[in-house]
């Protein structure tokens, strides 16, 4: 087992919301290149309960880098350096020994800090709230053909479903921005009949909760779908300003 | 006007329109040469346009007006999406992001604020005259070649103009995708707004570049 590292980990401590936070240095030997990102903060965490001190809060969920739940940003890049990646799906074969890695949470006014690593993305949630949905009767399911709908439309809103809302784009913008979270959200409905017939409210109410939380504008950096573990385009931001310039256009007209 | 996207449009609509008058006011600029005579005969052109329709020299203030009004709503735009850009992220990462974006994009607002001043002192130097000691009113070939045998006013001018180019290489891209018209043809408006850059930066440099190489005055 020659192949073990010794990787020094500074990582971003805050006891709670309103704490000071600091970076603090540890070093975690005998690191395996099989292991994931988190599963050295498993170890870490575990050294530390040994020591009686406070373990390093984290989020995680599936570790399949499917949920959305990991919100590392490492060295300075969401989900850390590997492309198309989440940090749970992160292996330690991407570093080397004696590395130092940094490890902070999220940044950002809209995202607070609850505890060490772990920041409130309840933001994301209220964005959705506001139209990330189609209405539908009740009762049981429709036959699935009753609906048809066109492979290219079925892609693309396949493309932007690929979201896990993670909040990387946010993580990663320049200002902080959830343009292309919110544009992934509006997209994925807005391609289908399904959420056509609410297509112009949704993008209207959508943005407008987008605004109503401390996020930034986007700048078109492109930054946000760098850092995107599901390769959301950055085009989603283009369609989903034409779409509200058109509605906001349309609803001034009708009066609403 | 509260949401970004209706800011931001305003910014992308008010940026094209002073790129329209900036593509025009550079091809005006190459009739420089072709000597004095030409170069003043259109400067007086543009006050005598559309008459009799209009007024001597209204055709000059109602464009006067248009570009005012563009740069108002281009640098008020800014300044409260800048606000709200920085307040998006009140603590900074430790670790410094690897720069994911280009040198147009990250001089974008300091250059814009450098462009600003140096329109600022243009109209004092080539317009009114205030900043120019060797002013006559209507004599703007004299006026021009006076003002750039100063070599600093040559300088500053190339500089604001290498600064437009990067501001018009990410800016009209951006705009593109602001008003929702690049979606699936990115690439083609990246490379038009970096053809667009190159053009209006050469252009606008030779006239400097000739008064300082002596081949205009």
């Amino acid at each position: 087992m020659s192949d073990l590292m010794e990787l020094t980990l500074r990582v971003w401590r805050q006891p709670g919301p309103d704490a000071d936070g600091e970076m603090r240095t540890y070093t975690v030997a005998d690191v395996s290149p099989d292991m994931s990102f988190l599963e050295v903060l498993d170890v870490l965490n575990e050294e530390l309960a040994a020591r009686g001190e406070e373990p390093v809060a984290f989020d995680h969920d599936c570790r399949e880098g499917i949920c959305g739940a990991c919100s590392l940003v490492i060295n300075g890049e969401p989900h850390g350096p590997q492309k198309r990646t989440t940090a749970c799906q992160l292996h330690m074969r991407h570093f080397a020994d004696g590395d130092v890695i940094d490890v902070e949470p999220w940044r950002a006014a809209a995202f607070p800090v609850v505890r060490d690593l772990v920041v409130d993305r309840g933001a994301l949630d209220r964005i959705v709230g506001a139209g990330g949905y189609i209405t539908a009767p009740t009762g049981s399911a429709p036959e699935a053909h009753a609906t048809p709908v066109a492979k290219d439309a079925a892609d693309e809103a396949f493309t932007a479903a690929a979201c896990i809302g993670c909040g990387a784009c946010v993580a990663a913008c320049p200002n902080a921005s959830a343009m292309l979270f919110t544009a992934a959200k509006i997209k994925h409905l807005n391609v289908l009949p399904q959420g056509r017939p609410e297509a112009g409210t949704r993008v209207l109410d959508m943005v407008a909760a987008m605004d109503a939380e401390d996020f930034g504008g986007c700048t078109n950096v492109g930054a946000c779908a760098t850092a995107c573990p599901k390769g959301i385009p950055v085009d989603v931001i283009t369609e989903m300003n034409r779409d509200w310039l058109k509605a906001a256009a349309r609803s001034r007209k009708s009066g609403r | 006007m509260r949401t970004t996207i209706a800011l931001k449009a305003l910014m992308a609509v008010t940026g094209i329109v002073m790129l329209a008058f900036l593509v025009l006011h550079m091809l005006g600029n190459l009739k420089i040469f072709f000597g004095p005579e030409d170069f003043n005969a259109y400067s007086h052109w543009l006050r005598t346009l559309l008459i009799p329709f209009l007024h001597y020299g209204w055709f000059l203030w109602i464009l006067r007006v248009v570009l005012v009004v563009s740069v108002v709503g281009h640098i008020g735009s800014a300044i409260v999406l800048t606000k709200r850009d920085r307040a998006a992220r009140p603590v900074r990462y430790r670790h410094a992001p690897p720069a994911s974006s280009t040198y147009a994009t990250r001089t974008l607002r300091y250059g814009g604020a450098i462009l600003a001043l140096f329109v600022v002192f243009h109209i004092l130097d080539l317009t009114t005259g205030d900043a120019n000691p060797h002013f006559t009113e209507g004599h703007p070939y004299q006026n021009l070649t006076a003002s750039f045998d100063r070599w600093y006013v040559a300088v500053f001018y190339m500089l604001a103009v290498v600064l437009l180019g990067l501001h018009v290489q990410h800016g009209l891209r951006s705009a593109a995708r602001t008003l929702g018209v690049a979606a699936g043809r990115q690439r083609a408006f990246a490379a038009l707004g970096t053809a667009l850059a190159a053009v209006l930066t050469a252009g606008f440099l030779s006239v400097p570049v000739a008064v300082l190489a002596g081949a205009v005055s």
